[in-house]
């Protein structure tokens, strides 16, 4: 599905094991304390859906009893939430000083070119956002980037960075 | 391949970073190799023998709870997080005899520019902060902690949740710890993406599921921390020293540091180095020796200047980093701050006006927006170093950034005003023929910036 088409069909219900995963979190918690687990939900519809809707927003304020818009504050506050759909592979190049001395800039730069979109664009066939980022704590491994908020790419050399690219256009053409 | 083995092939291995040779006496990143991260690793490098030997089930009496805080005080470790405060001394403000809930929180939400050190601890050693953490829980009567880890180290938070649920199933965490009558739950939290965060407060508000804007001090945490309860706070880094201390004692700890500055510290060295990554060396070790560790300047050129304590630390001169040692007292006496051990090295072929536009971008994209000097100075030093940098400086624009440093500098709740403003005076306290040379000439003096 596209990404359009996902926003146009809304969130849908949320499924059991969505919904297993947040019990999880809300455990952490003292029970009324349960916005609590708040981040961790919108993480997990993040990586099941891609984004964050509205909808997605206003499941999990019923979902810890939290008004929909003390959910909105903390998408919008924290800087990995997408608030949009993005690309199927989400590329955040981290360019903060001690990465910019060491070609995390130029990294940034290469995949512009190697993708044909500018810094905050997505591909025309939804398959990679590319973003610049702060620190991602990784300073001594740079260039980094960080694909899909979960996986850490270290030392990207422009060869590592094009096996990434190929590498992962080749995983979708399979 | 599938797209998740793709990326697993790029993923960090450690090797670089933390298991080399380079370190000296290292306590926290001893004997790791990257595989040996699970409990019974842990336990085979003399893990949990501190745990063991306060609830008194290595054959001993155990360690009194004053005696846990007596020996941290003795040990002069200070917390590692940034801001050097004696970890003992924050133990006993905790009130232990409050009768309501208390936590513990661990602050693993390592955002500043240049740190990665705590990452590498809690990858490759993870059993070091739980057990750290339930000798503090212990220590301080606490029963409930939380480990709050940085957003975009996902893999990290994952790794700890596996740690932990090893240590639940062995009985080092829940309830009647080892079959004592002392019991601590603690869980796993993620940021997802606000350098703010790392303040402690604004991580409180955050933990519980707030926007993490810091709030007013006092009341400080020990009386209202979070869901509004005493809470201590320290970094990932003080949690993993403690077992050490406990195993071989407030004064060894001390002597292997230099006074007031007791024990190991790990460095993050970034930048223009010929082998960046963690070292994790005595306090007091000259500046000079962690260069060297770190491999030296890169490519052969001379060290012109070096931020040695994360970004929001002033940055100190070539010739002034290079008498100091790295310890909080050294650092400060040279002007700047030890701050949470990242060192950042720039060669002499770095232009200063380019490097502080990058940081105040920083500053200005993470102020929390909740106090105006911060809010809208950030933005004025982001936009006139801009255009300083573009070559459309204004004469009077050095001393509008003074200006504007100085009317947020301790005007705003939380340090990332001050955090902000620092930098940007001590680069053009240390560097203002630079500065003065791109208003003038609308060029760089240094040149080409790679």
């Amino acid at each position: 599905m596209s990404a359009q088409a996902k926003e146009q069909a809304g969130a849908g219900p949320l499924s059991e094991a969505v919904l297993a995963r947040f019990a999880k979190e809300v455990a952490k918690y003292p029970a009324e304390q349960k916005q609590s687990a708040v981040m961790a939900c919108l993480a997990i519809v993040q990586q099941e859906v891609g984004h964050v809707s509205a909808d997605s927003e206003a499941q999990i304020a019923a979902y810890l009893e939290m008004a929909p818009m003390a959910v909105h504050e903390v998408t919008t506050f924290y800087n990995m939430y997408n608030q949009r759909p993005v690309g199927k592979y989400k590329l955040n190049v981290c360019t903060n000083l001690p990465c910019q001395l060491r070609d995390g800039q130029k990294a940034l730069q290469h995949l512009e070119q190697k993708l044909g979109i500018a810094m905050g664009q997505t591909t025309a066939d939804g398959l990679f956002t590319l973003q610049q980022s702060e620190c991602l704590g990784a300073c001594a491994d740079s260039p980094v980037l960080l694909v899909n908020d979960r996986s850490m790419c270290s030392f990207m050399s422009n060869d590592k960075l094009d096996q990434l690219i190929d590498g992962l256009k080749k995983s979708e053409a399979r | 391949m599938s797209a998740q083995q793709v990326l697993d092939q790029f993923a960090a291995s450690g090797s670089e970073t933390c298991f080399h040779d380079r370190h000296i006496e290292p306590q926290i990143y001893a004997g790791l190799d990257g595989a040996n991260w699970h409990l019974k690793d842990y336990e085979a490098r003399g893990g949990y023998q501190a745990l063991r030997r306060i609830l008194g089930k290595d054959g001993s009496e155990g360690l009194t709870q004053d005696q846990v805080i007596a020996t941290v005080k003795e040990s002069a470790l200070r917390g590692r997080g940034g801001a050097g405060f004696p970890t003992g001394l924050k133990w006993s403000f905790m009130p232990r005899q409050f009768p309501g809930q208390k936590y513990l929180v661990c602050n693993s939400d390592e955002g500043e520019p240049g740190t990665c050190k705590d990452r590498d601890i809690l990858m490759f050693n993870p059993h070091i902060v739980i057990e750290g953490m339930a000798i503090a829980a212990y220590a301080m009567g606490i029963t409930v902690g939380y480990n709050y880890i940085h957003g975009e180290i996902f893999q990290v938070y994952d790794r700890f949740e596996v740690a932990l649920e090893e240590a639940r199933a062995a009985g080092l965490l829940g309830n009647n710890i080892l079959g004592s009558s002392f019991s601590f739950q603690l869980h796993a939290h993620h940021g997802f993406g606000a350098y703010i965060c790392g303040e402690e407060t604004a991580l409180l508000e955050s933990l519980e599921g707030k926007k993490g804007q810091p709030r007013f001090k006092p009341p400080f945490p020990a009386s209202f921390g979070l869901y509004g309860k005493p809470t201590t706070i320290n970094n990932t880094e003080t949690f993993a020293a403690v077992p050490w201390i406990i195993r071989h004692g407030g004064q060894a700890y001390l002597d292997c540091g230099k006074p007031n500055n007791g024990g190991t510290k790990i460095f993050s060295v970034s930048g223009d180095v010929e082998r960046p990554g963690n070292y994790e060396v005595p306090m007091g070790t000259p500046f000079a020796k962690l260069l060297e560790l770190a491999g030296g300047v890169r490519k052969g050129r001379s060290l012109k200047a070096v931020i040695p304590g994360g970004s929001s630390s002033p940055v100190l001169p070539a010739h002034i980093i290079m008498d100091c040692t790295m310890d909080y007292d050294s650092i400060a006496k040279a002007g700047s701050m030890l701050g949470s051990g990242a060192v950042i090295v720039l060669d002499d072929s770095r232009c200063m006006v380019k490097s502080l536009k990058r940081l105040s971008y920083f500053y200005m994209h993470e102020s929390c927006g909740q106090c105006t000097p911060c809010r809208e100075g950030t933005g004025w030093l982001s936009r006139v170093v801009d255009r300083i940098e573009n070559g459309e400086g204004r004469p009077e624009d050095l001393d509008l950034l003074d200006n504007v440093a100085e009317n947020i500098q301790g005007r705003t709740i939380c340090a990332l005003g001050d955090a902000a403003a620092m930098p940007v005076r001590a680069m053009i306290k240390h560097f203002r023929p630079e500065f003065e040379h791109h208003v003038a000439h609308k060029t760089c003096l240094v040149g080409a910036y790679v």
